[in-house]
């Protein structure tokens, strides 16, 4: 079994989660609070963090323990570990805010089933040092973050006007609805996913013009 | 060859005893109840100081000049300070020489998305309900929660009429809520055009815990009087 394990820590352990393997806008991964608590910037915010905060308590416990335990288990002690760390966060942020509590509702005890936790455990935190593993989620937490909040952002501004709760364009501005409302979130997500996948094709190719229709393909994919 | 690499091919060679499936999974739960009770420990104070500052946050919202509150509770006993399981609660507020300036009632009605949990503040005096405060909803935003920012709908609570009637058993007229633009009488809520459904719900919690409570709770107005004794936060 040619398994090789590269214990050396690059530059890339990191930033394979913010750019490259960004979890929402390469892998499409956690979608679910990607398009639910994503109305305001603060909301945005406090779920990349508290997401950041179980995958790395997680796969670092989980990297450490990678020897013990035994391959047909794995998955529910990876279920228990998470949803240990999860319910850590719940209470945590209640301490914090109520008001946050509320506005994030049930998507933190939703953290337990998102996908990314469980992928970078099984993917990555099971085959690595705890180390490694911990700069990996860093990364791939922050990677999570930033996208949360480039949804967050636009959304607030354009369907409330304001940005982290202060008004931007003033008492005549007509807010889209629609862009707090769930749709908005596909709505921004296509857009975001199509300029990623622009870029990508741009500097794969530097002919952006032909390949533009495969981006919106991958949008709409991501979208549906 | 490392020693993960000659632990997972051991580990493919030969099927784990359950032995040792349910110590790891053993442990592992033992390890997460630790962790999970500790957090609770630690978090429990200030989880519990967030609630009574978000509780204390809508009474004196809801009622003007309020400085300090009190709990208290309508059993088939009559009046208890505290909060009682099988009573009626309810908030007391008080302004900063210790007169009582309104009574603060927690209720929930169904909305458009889940329940509206609100608390109202009754003015004894006017016998009229001065404003509410929305605790907890999930109402559609840029409609439904126009019932908190809709400057028309708001007016509605300035003084809405909450008169017990001459048996005082219930409120002498409905707290009900009208199609937009047609109330008339002071106990009406003039809905919001485009989030009648979060309006009527407002309405019908008032409507209904103040037919139960307030006939209730009329006779014992008299005795809500403010002691300092008890602990103020």
């Amino acid at each position: 079994m040619p398994i090789k394990e590269d214990h050396s820590i690059t530059a890339d352990t990191f930033l394979d989660g913010v750019w490259k393997d960004n979890p929402v806008f390469v892998m499409l991964l956690g979608m679910c609070p990607v398009l639910a608590v994503t109305n305001s910037v603060v909301n945005a915010l406090a779920m990349g963090i508290a997401t950041t905060f179980v995958l790395i308590c997680s796969s670092v416990l989980i990297s450490l323990l990678r020897k013990l335990i035994p391959k047909e288990v794995r998955i529910a002690t990876y279920i228990v570990i998470i949803a240990t760390f999860v319910t850590i966060t719940d209470y945590v942020i209640q301490a914090i805010s109520l008001e946050l509590y509320n506005a994030l509702g049930a998507f933190i005890q939703l953290i337990v089933v998102n996908c990314m936790i469980l992928g970078r455990a099984e993917a990555y935190a099971s085959k690595n040092k705890p180390l490694k593993t911990m700069i990996n989620g860093l990364g791939m937490g922050l990677g999570f973050t930033i996208a949360l909040l480039c949804l967050g952002s636009v959304r607030e501004l354009l369907g409330n006007g304001s940005l982290l709760g202060f008004s931007i364009f003033g008492a005549q501005f007509q807010p889209w609805v629609v862009m707090i409302l769930p749709p908005g979130g596909f709505f921004v997500l296509g857009s975001w996913l199509l300029l990623f996948n622009w870029i990508e094709e741009r500097k794969k190719n530097n002919t952006a013009t032909s390949k533009v229709s495969h981006a919106g393909a991958a949008a709409s994919k991501g979208a549906s | 060859m490392t020693d993960t690499e000659q632990a997972i091919i051991a580990m493919a060679a030969k099927k784990t005893s359950s032995l040792a499936m349910v110590i790891t999974l053993g442990l592992v739960a033992m390890l997460s109840g630790l962790l999970v009770v500790i957090t609770w420990q630690l978090t429990l104070e200030p989880i519990e100081k967030n609630k009574r500052i978000m509780i204390e946050k809508a009474i004196f919202q809801v009622i003007a000049d309020a400085q300090y509150r009190q709990t208290y509770a309508i059993t088939n006993k009559g009046l208890v300070s505290g909060e009682q399981g099988d009573g009626l609660p309810f908030y007391a507020a008080f302004d900063k020489t210790g007169q009582l300036k309104g009574i603060a009632i927690a209720s929930a009605a169904q909305g458009y998305a889940g329940m509206v949990n609100l608390l109202y503040g009754y003015d004894p005096v006017c016998e009229c309900i001065r404003g509410f405060s929305i605790i907890k909803m999930a109402e559609t935003p840029g409609l439904g929660d126009k019932i908190l920012t809709d400057e028309k709908f708001l007016t509605n609570f300035k003084a809405l009429d909450a008169r017990i009637d001459s048996d005082n058993n219930a409120l002498k007229n409905a707290i009900v809520s009208v199609k937009h633009g047609s109330k008339s009488n002071p106990w009406e809520v003039d809905a919001i055009s485009g989030a009648t459904i979060t309006s009527k719900a407002v309405a019908k919690a008032i409507n209904q815990s103040a037919q139960v409570i307030l006939p209730k709770l009329k006779p014992y107005i008299s005795q809500l009087i403010y002691t300092p004794v008890e602990k103020q936060e």
